[in-house]
């Protein structure tokens, strides 16, 4: 229940993050929304069992990060509270693909951990990111960019509400769950049995709220539209912050950089 | 001026599973009267309101706002018209900062960045607090959130001001705040609440529901007087027309029952 709670202030903080002015922040949400969507393809594109040449990769939500002020360490929790997702995509791979394909001093290591290890990392790079841009844009206003790159109108209101319904969750969820939590004693009350009426209770008492809450936006003039405060403006930041992550973003793409560095420090002492 | 009317003519509305929500109400407020529609619970209060808003079409009956009659069609012009503020604050303030919140109405509307800077500054500092622009509303106290959530009402100056129990979950001294401010404004107001010391400081016209029908109109002074009114719409007096229970004078009914609570009276007396 205190969990819940807890969560529930945790999502409102990437919404203060996002209200920061930051070189990184009044960047306009289309160039960021781009090259987050460039980099996410150019991640995901590689082979299965590529490890080296994605590493390089980390280094666009570190500089996001850096610039935009926000704390790396909020962001690893996040990551870690979905991970179970893509934990669950690669567990298998080790059982079924066990041919070796690594031998690291005497330790044999198959196919299948480095294609699982392979998929982490890329889950760390790519919802990462994604977090990162949300935490220095604002998810209104990376709807907002969606709408304005052509995604279809349905689609970013969709997502408009998703966002805002899952705070009313969250806060029906944790009000329920402590009326419980205060009427239970001793683990009595708190078993299965109760989940499926409070379950129930859950949705309808959100689907109440959540009428309410859209009547309220109609009446301030709702009718699908998004409005940010910020005004849209492509400039010439907006054109080298895209063109500069995009020569890096192939030249990671293309060349295997750790190998690359490597093989010349080998020369080198050679 | 005919734009800061509201004008009900034999309104029926039942909900789809056959329930009355209210029926036979008829009632014209003209521009600048304050009105409070008072009743127990389930009188058909916020069923009223949300006619009022154009969320709820009558079944039956006609409703005009405004220079216009209540249909589907011209509800964006009707919900112009009215400025309608919530019971619950949460449900109206969701954009992560206090500022965006005032500015969503007027966005909307369409006004340029510039103008909606200003009407958001005025309006919240209207409503008194403008030090609160740039935090995230779900921080904000009770009181603060209310004041925010009239400030994003007013930002988009409508003619008519509907409020459902604007005092509840206030302290006394916010709720004090909230009747100045109130009193302060010329709009037409229509105020459902079950605060009748509210409705007697601020609204000079009450409206009585009881069952879905109107069982009373008229100066608000009068009706919050009339006992039997009040018992048959299942209210009591004013706290401010009754006698005061510790340090009044008690007034004995003629059948021996006193009217006033005498409990905590015994209690000072034997403690």
């Amino acid at each position: 229940m205190a969990a819940i709670d807890r969560h529930f202030f945790d999502i409102g903080y990437m919404d203060t993050l996002s209200s920061q002015q930051t070189p990184v922040h009044q960047l306009d949400p289309r160039a960021k929304l781009l090259t987050t969507l460039v980099f996410i393809v150019m991640v995901v594109s590689f082979g299965k069992y590529e490890i080296s040449a994605l590493i390089p990769f980390f280094i666009y939500p570190v500089f996001l990060c850096a610039i935009g002020n926000v704390p790396p360490a909020y962001l690893l929790k996040k990551l870690v509270l979905v991970s179970p997702f893509a934990i669950m995509l690669g567990i298998f791979n080790p059982w079924l693909d066990r041919e070796i394909m690594i031998r690291l001093a005497g330790i044999e290591i198959s196919g299948g951990w480095v294609s699982f290890a392979s998929i982490l990392i890329r889950f760390a790079l790519t919802v990462g990111a994604a977090l990162t841009l949300i935490a220095v844009t604002g998810f209104n206003a990376v709807c907002m960019a969606l709408e304005k790159m052509g995604a279809p109108k349905v689609f970013v209101v969709q997502l408009l509400f998703l966002h805002r319904y899952m705070f009313v969750l969250v806060d029906e969820a944790a009000r329920i769950f402590r009326a419980r939590a205060l009427r239970s004693f001793g683990g009595e009350g708190t078993g299965f049995k109760s989940y499926g009426s409070l379950v129930g209770q859950l949705l309808l008492r959100t689907m109440d709220r959540a009428q309410r809450i859209y009547l309220a936006m109609s009446c301030r003039g709702f009718e699908g539209e998004i409005h940010v405060m910020q005004p849209l403006r492509f400039g010439s930041r907006e054109i080298v912050f895209i063109f500069g992550w995009l020569a890096v973003f192939i030249l990671m793409r293309f060349y295997n950089l750790p190998v690359l560095i490597g093989s010349v420090i080998t020369e080198l002492t050679r | 001026m005919s734009h800061h009317i509201i004008e009900a003519t034999d309104l029926h509305y039942s909900y789809p599973d056959g329930t009355v929500g209210i029926k036979e109400i008829s009632f014209r407020i003209t521009h600048g009267e304050s009105v409070a529609i008072v009743g127990a619970n389930g009188a058909g209060k916020s069923t009223l309101l949300q006619h009022l808003n154009g969320y709820l079409i009558p079944s039956r009956g006609q409703l005009r706002i405004g220079d216009y009659p209540l249909t589907k069609k011209n509800v964006k012009a009707v919900r112009r018209t009215v400025g309608m503020v919530f019971q619950d604050p949460d449900d109206q303030l969701f954009m992560p900062s206090v500022f965006d919140d005032v500015a969503f109405g007027p966005l909307n509307l369409g006004l340029p960045p510039d103008e909606v800077e200003t009407c958001v500054t005025q309006a919240l500092e209207t409503v008194g607090v403008p030090h609160l622009k740039h935090r995230p509303p779900y921080k904000l106290s009770g009181g603060e959130k209310r004041a925010v959530a009239i400030a994003s009402v007013l930002s988009m100056s409508p003619n008519i001001l509907v409020m459902d129990e604007p005092s509840s979950e206030l302290d006394p001294r916010a709720r004090r705040r909230l009747i100045r401010l109130l009193k302060s404004f010329e709009h037409t107001k229509v105020i459902a609440t079950h605060d009748l010391d509210m409705a007697v400081d601020v609204c000079e016209r009450t409206i009585v529901l009881s069952e879905g029908r109107v069982t009373a109109d008229g100066p608000t002074l009068e009706l919050l007087q009339d006992e039997a009114l009040l018992e048959k719409s299942g209210l009591e007096k004013p706290l401010q027309m009754q006698n005061c229970p510790i340090c009044g004078d008690r007034k004995e009914k003629p059948d021996g029952n006193s009217n006033i609570i005498r409990a905590p009276r015994r209690g000072l007396q034997s403690g």
